[in-house]
């Protein structure tokens, strides 16, 4: 079966976010006063090929903890779905 | 006793002719480039991984060529005690191999920095600075995008404790506030060293200040003080 794996890798809170940053700054002086913290991480799509969503999951956090995340800096979620 | 030398290279490494070149000048050894595909390595004295793009730094610096297969080799011969010297990109391939900890986020300004910094000398009794004093001043360029070294509280506390950051970002006069570290750098660290004594990485290049012809000779120590503990045998 074929799923589509989302893998969203975002820092640590406890890592200073430089791009953040810059967005909250810029949306401050966009004039958006409402605006709280923003933190920017990346979102990696993946097509994977398993015999159950199980098999897919565990492959897919392996690819994230050994690739795909830092874990010094970074965490990530996972979420997963069969493809037609 | 004969020093063997490695500078490795990956598809976007961009200063491993500046590295052999200074290391021939400096140590009048030889030094032999070596493809990141090598699964198998002699056990090279002294490797150094150059600075440049690995990979085009994607994802991550240095995320993807941690796993090239010369890595596996290059731990080996960490494990073993022979010197690997990472610098700049080298430096965030080690952290992303594990030999050394902590991780290289962007600049907190996310502009790329290229320009001459100042460093504090903070630990002048490594394999890799003994020519070097304590407390000295020294002037290197810097030249990276992502050089902010961000670690858990706990383990920089280890690694302060144990003497293990060897360069910090300072002042021209040796002060350390959080102003001089241009790229954010938690507590300034510049360069670290890994617990066995033999794995040394860090953001500035000392091999672009190692020959007068350059500008100066304050990166030159590095290598004479490698130079010394391969032919002290140490």
């Amino acid at each position: 079966m074929k799923f589509k794996a989302n893998v969203k890798v975002m820092l640590k809170p406890s890592v200073l976010d430089p791009q953040g940053a810059t967005l909250e700054r810029a949306l401050k002086s966009m004039g958006y006063d409402n605006v709280g913290s923003v933190r920017v991480g990346k979102l990696i799509e993946l097509v994977l090929e398993s015999e159950n969503i199980g098999e897919a999951e565990k492959a897919a956090n392996e690819w994230a903890d050994r690739l795909l995340a830092n874990h010094n800096m970074e965490h990530y979620s996972l979420t997963l779905e069969p493809l037609p | 006793m004969s020093v063997k030398t490695a500078v490795v290279v990956f598809p976007g490494s961009n200063c491993d002719q500046d590295n052999v070149r200074s290391w021939k000048a400096i140590s009048g050894l030889d030094a032999q480039l070596v493809w990141h595909k090598e699964a198998s390595l002699p056990n090279y004295d002294l490797v150094i991984i150059p600075g440049g793009f690995a990979f085009g730094d994607y994802l991550r610096c240095g995320a993807i060529a941690r796993f090239s297969p010369v890595m596996s080799e290059i731990v080996r011969l960490a494990k073993r005690g022979n010197l690997v010297l990472g610098i700049c990109n080298g430096f965030q391939i080690l952290t992303e191999a594990g030999l050394l900890p902590g991780a290289l986020n962007h600049n907190k300004n996310l502009k790329y920095l290229c320009l001459d910094v100042f460093l504090r000398v903070e630990n002048a009794q490594t394999a890799f600075t003994g020519d070097y004093s304590k407390g000295q001043v020294i002037k290197i360029p810097i030249s990276h995008g992502c050089g902010g070294f961000s670690l858990k509280g706990s383990e920089l506390k280890t690694l302060n404790d144990r003497d293990r950051v060897v360069f910090r970002y300072c002042a021209p006069d040796g002060s350390v506030s959080a102003e001089d570290a241009p790229n954010g750098s938690l507590d300034n660290v510049a360069g670290i060293i890994n617990e066995g004594g033999n794995v040394l990485g860090m953001m500035p290049h000392p091999e672009r200040l190692a020959e007068k012809e350059l500008g100066g000779l304050d990166g030159r120590p590095l290598f004479t003080s490698i130079l010394r503990t391969l032919k002290g045998g140490s």
